[in-house]
């Protein structure tokens, strides 16, 4: 990798340390900074700082390598280590690049939708939310993951709250968010004692070595993992566990639905494979009974009732909340498939919904800015009003379809295909069932706003007025990047079978 | 860079892709924009001409583009059956240029720039699939296909196109996404390639069983090929212009429907593989229900671009009763098919929309006596007609002497007689057309008389109908040649 040699030695290594430090850091000083400017020019810097690192990191694990840091020198188990690998990389990539674009989105949109006042706190809890979710992408550590699963999450409910100004909902809708992320959060700890209590240590590589020697635990282990899944399963909105997710989404502020939309339940699904298949192991047969059955069951539940309900919403934003119910069952059945192949389409789809998902939620965000539209049958027009910012829906709707040339294609390619290998023709039916009914709740939006005409107001037809270019160049990178992935999709395949590669599971 | 047969192969794409970037951009001058799709047709057919002499000489020229998700190829393989499709769509969007300009004009549409340019994309879309070496490729340009023809079905962009559009695109999209695909990955898991192969790629991989599945995933997948139950989109789709109905549902989409039916019948499955599973005899009822019933709705239509949707559901489906009687002949036939029926069909099409644009008339009841008035309009739809019919010397005339001795080889006595009766259906739907407009007096002299001064002006819509009615008739004298250039898609090269 010749792009390798851009990055210093140093960063290479300290990088791990320093996405999380620094925005944490920067997180706590921006909330008190004077100017909202200030905390926004503060923040784009500590993200795009990150976003490099993070470039840096993801080029060593494609060279094939993988760091293990030892925070403050102290080596592991007993020290924190931070871990590198080819699993988590592209996660940490996604996730910083998302906050890039997100900050760069939120200088208009911020403004429109939070108080003056609150606005540079807003800032400071959004470096603190990323953070949180860098931590626990990071770490190797399994308390290490329970601490930044809160700090993320306690910044999370802020985010989500903040959009009161906009629609007094979002309290209601954060609150809820904090009850069940809380009550995730106990489980997930709960089952960490008991990990703790069966194997003594709590760095993740060492309690998988010791349940690998103990071949998969006693009852004691069973139980960890349990409560791990039900805790996660929270966390990252698996059927049923879902029920914060469409309030939350529907209410917070739009930079904050783009970024949790893209993220946080990334993350949370990257911590179910990183427990499921690393910590614990499918070998266990307890482990693959739950992966197997639990996970495809939900994943299909979820794919089928979330793309229902998906269609039955009057709220776009809901609409696409929903489908991302239903995606989270997509790959959730590549996950529960447990194969290299299963795996990677999983892990691919988790890659590819984000860019996704994130350009579709920036373009709600957009209508919202200009004519404050978030009603399905607002869209009227909109085709006419905001042609731009609307064939990024459009394209980025078709991707979500999964249409060939855009990354959905790719999705669903390497889903149907690895489901076909495992023998299981069925879930293929389900995964086009599932296309079928994102047609119908994609295509609706799109029809009424190319179908209709624009509204009137007091006689007269309203005028175009397209979203501002700090919102449109955001979501053209992620439709652009969309396409990019459905002509050649090798680099995202590549990202795909590393973390296969690092996950096992059944061959 | 020389001119190669590679250089050839992509050019079949990038000539009117270029052409669908260039449109826009001249969208100020309709003279120029109008030129830059006639040049792009023409350079697109001297493109496709040399193409089909090197596939004649016994060459396949190739051309990979890299793969995408693991081990799917995008490439491209030239052979004589997507040779075929790529002549008929090519020289056909000439004329049909010609025709667009006198009915756009003609009818003042608004948005004239928007429907040149996707009539552009629709056309690398199908050259795409004519010429694609996989079935991944080829599922990729048939959604590219149906996503750019959405904006030419609803062109008015009223009610009524909407709701037309709304079923066009959830059943071609929703039995491609359904269907389709999980066949084509299906072949890609058994098979371990989705190459196109003469004598196909699945003997001694797949069960029978896995074979019907596929079959049958594959006959109602295809939704472009119009197999009843699959076929509303069809009809549906007439709420577009006539001259989208005249290439698109006459040439390029209903066309690539049946055309990867019959490729994935012959290099996919192999026709003795087909033949194996009784649920190719199955299918091929199907395609005979298919056959008359359409016929049947097409003779109780009185809007004439209806009646010769349904008349195109029944048509297709003979290509798809060949694909899956898959003898030599059948297939031979199936493929003669789809050239004659694109001809005929396109024949009838440009003749309804001369006579609305003309005369604004759409009902065949109202057409007593027009034919006095627009003489070369309906002895063109008269010589179509015929065509489809299989009446010689027209060249639909051997596409069904094929068939029906595809069905005698097989010992299928009931698809013969469907075929026969068929035949019937379509002298008692199509010919009174013709008739009234010559036979029956006018109905309102003085109007006609203005639409006789009216006709002047619409130079354009007139003359394509009659060169296209003329190829019908000519192409009967080249069954011979096409049969020879066909003959090598069969396994073991001959009947």
């Amino acid at each position: 990798m010749g792009m390798l040699e851009f990055f210093p030695e140093w960063l290479q290594y300290h990088g791990a340390a320093l996405a999380v430090v620094l925005p944490l850091l920067m997180g706590a000083i921006c909330a008190i900074l004077p100017s909202e400017r200030l905390a926004w020019i503060t923040t784009l810097i500590v993200v795009s700082i990150c976003t490099v690192t993070a470039f840096g990191l993801l080029l060593v694990t494609f060279g094939g390598e993988s760091v293990i840091y030892k925070m403050g020198g102290w080596d592991p188990p007993k020290g924190i280590s931070y871990v590198i690998d080819g699993l988590n990389t592209p996660v940490i990539f996604l996730i910083s690049a998302m906050a890039l674009l997100t900050t760069l989105y939120g200088l208009p949109s911020v403004v429109a939708e939070v108080e003056p006042k609150k606005r540079a706190p807003f800032y400071g809890a959004f470096l603190i939310g990323v953070a949180g979710l860098l931590g626990m992408v990071v770490t190797g550590d399994a308390f290490n993951v329970f601490v930044f699963l809160e700090v993320s999450s306690i910044s999370t409910y802020v985010l989500v709250a903040m959009g009161a100004s906009r629609d007094r909902r979002a309290l209601a809708a954060a609150y809820r968010y904090l009850i069940l992320g809380s009550i995730g959060a106990t489980f997930f700890v709960i089952g960490l004692g008991f990990l703790y209590m069966e194997t003594g240590t709590l760095n993740m590589a060492d309690i998988g070595r010791k349940l690998q020697e103990l071949e998969g635990g006693s009852r004691v282990a069973m139980v960890a993992f349990g409560f791990i899944t039900v805790g996660l399963g929270l966390k990252l909105a698996m059927f049923p566990l879902h029920m914060w997710l469409p309030g939350a989404y529907a209410h917070a502020p739009s930079f904050v639905t783009v970024f949790l939309a893209s993220t946080a339940t990334k993350a949370a699904l990257y911590l179910m494979l990183r427990f499921s298949f690393t910590v614990f192991d499918v070998s266990f047969d307890y482990v693959l009974t739950v992966v197997t059955y639990l996970f495809t069951g939900l994943g299909c539940a979820a794919m089928v009732l979330g793309s229902l309900q998906a269609i039955f919403q009057t709220d776009a934003r809901r609409t696409l909340a929903y489908s991302s119910v239903a995606q989270v069952g997509y790959m959730l059945l590549g996950v529960g498939m447990a194969t290299s192949l299963g795996l990677t389409a999983g892990y691919v789809h988790l890659l590819n919904h984000a860019v996704i998902k994130g350009a579709l939620f920036f373009a709600l965000g957009a209508f919202w800015y200009r004519y404050g539209i978030t009603r399905t049958e607002d869209f009227a027009g909109l085709g006419k009003m905001m042609p731009w910012t609307m064939g990024a829906f459009t394209l980025g709707g078709l991707s979500l379809i999964g249409v060939p040339l855009t990354a959905g294609f790719i999705s669903k390619l390497q889903l149907a295909e690895a489901a076909l290998q495992r023998g299981w023709g069925w879930a293929v039916f389900v995964i086009m069932a599932t296309s079928i009914l994102a047609i119908i709740y994609i295509g609706r939006l799109i029809l009424t706003a190319y179908f209709q005409a624009p509204p009137e107001i007091d006689g007269e037809v309203v005028k175009r007025n397209e979203a501002p270019l700090m919102m449109l160049i955001p979501m053209w990178i992620l439709v652009a990047l969309s396409i990019t992935i459905g002509v050649n999709s090798d680099f995202v395949v590549q990202a795909g079978q590393m973390a296969a590669e690092v996950l096992g599971g059944i061959s | 860079m020389s001119y190669t047969p590679e250089l050839a192969l992509a050019l079949l794409l990038i000539i009117p892709l270029v052409a669908s970037v260039l449109i826009p951009l001249c969208r100020r001058h309709a003279n120029i924009r109008e030129a830059v799709t006639l040049i792009s047709a023409a350079l697109l057919l001297a493109n496709v001409i040399y193409l089909v002499k090197i596939v004649a000489g016994g060459a396949r020229p190739e051309l990979h583009l890299g793969t995408f998700a693991g081990k799917f190829e995008i490439k491209f393989v030239l052979e004589p059956l997507g040779a075929v499709f790529a002549a008929i769509a090519s020289s056909l969007w000439i004329i049909n240029t010609l025709f667009s300009i006198g009915y756009m004009r003609g009818n003042e549409e608004k948005n004239q720039t928007r429907f040149y340019a996707f009539v552009a994309i629709a056309i690398a879309a199908s050259m795409g699939i004519a010429a694609s070496g996989n079935l991944i490729t080829l599922f990729v340009f048939y959604e590219v296909l149906t996503l750019s023809t959405f904006p030419l079905v609803t062109h008015k962009g009223d009610a009524k196109a909407k709701r037309g559009g709304t079923i066009y695109a959830l059943i071609l999209m929703g039995t491609s996404l359904g269907l389709l695909l999980p066949a084509v990955i299906g072949v890609q898991v058994i098979a371990g390639t989705t190459d196109f192969m003469v004598g196909g790629v699945l003997e001694g991989k797949a069960s029978m069983l896995a074979v019907s599945i596929l079959l049958f995933l594959f006959a109602f997948g295809i939704g472009k090929a119009a197999l009843m139950p699959v076929h509303p989109w069809l009809p549906n789709a007439m709420v577009a212009p006539t001259p989208v109905s005249a290439l698109l549902h006459a040439v390029a989409v209903v066309k690539a429907g049946v055309f990867t039916m019959l490729k994935v019948v012959t290099y996919t499955f192999g026709p003795a593989i087909a033949t194996g599973s009784s649920m190719s005899t199955i299918l091929s009822w199907v395609a005979a229900f298919s056959i008359v019933i359409a016929s049947i709705i097409a003779m109780r239509q009185d809007n004439l671009k209806k009646r010769l949707a349904y008349s195109t559901v029944s048509q297709l489906s003979y290509v798809t009763l060949g694909a899956m009687l898959a003898t030599g002949y059948a297939i031979i036939g199936g493929a003669l098919q789809i050239i004659m029926h694109a001809w005929g069909k396109i024949t009838l099409f440009m003749c309804a929309g001369a006579i609305y644009t003309v005369a604004h008339r759409g009902e065949i009841s109202k057409l007593n006596g027009l034919g006095r008035t627009m003489p070369w309009v309906f002895g063109a739809f008269l010589v179509g007609s015929l065509s489809i019919i299989g009446a010689p010397p027209m060249g639909g005339s051997w596409p069904k002497f094929f068939l029906m001795a595809g069905a005698i080889d097989s010992e299928k006595a009931i698809l013969l007689a469907a075929l026969i009766v068929s035949s019937i259906l379509n002298v008692i739907y199509l010919i009174p057309i013709a008739v009234r407009g010559f036979m029956r007096p006018p109905d309102d002299p003085a109007k006609d008389a203005v639409i006789a001064i009216e006709r002047k002006k619409h130079r354009w819509v007139i003359i394509p109908p009659v060169l296209t009615a003329l190829g019908a008739f000519i192409l009967f004298f080249f069954a011979g040649d096409m049969t020879d250039f066909l003959m090598p898609i069969l396994p073991g090269g001959e009947f």
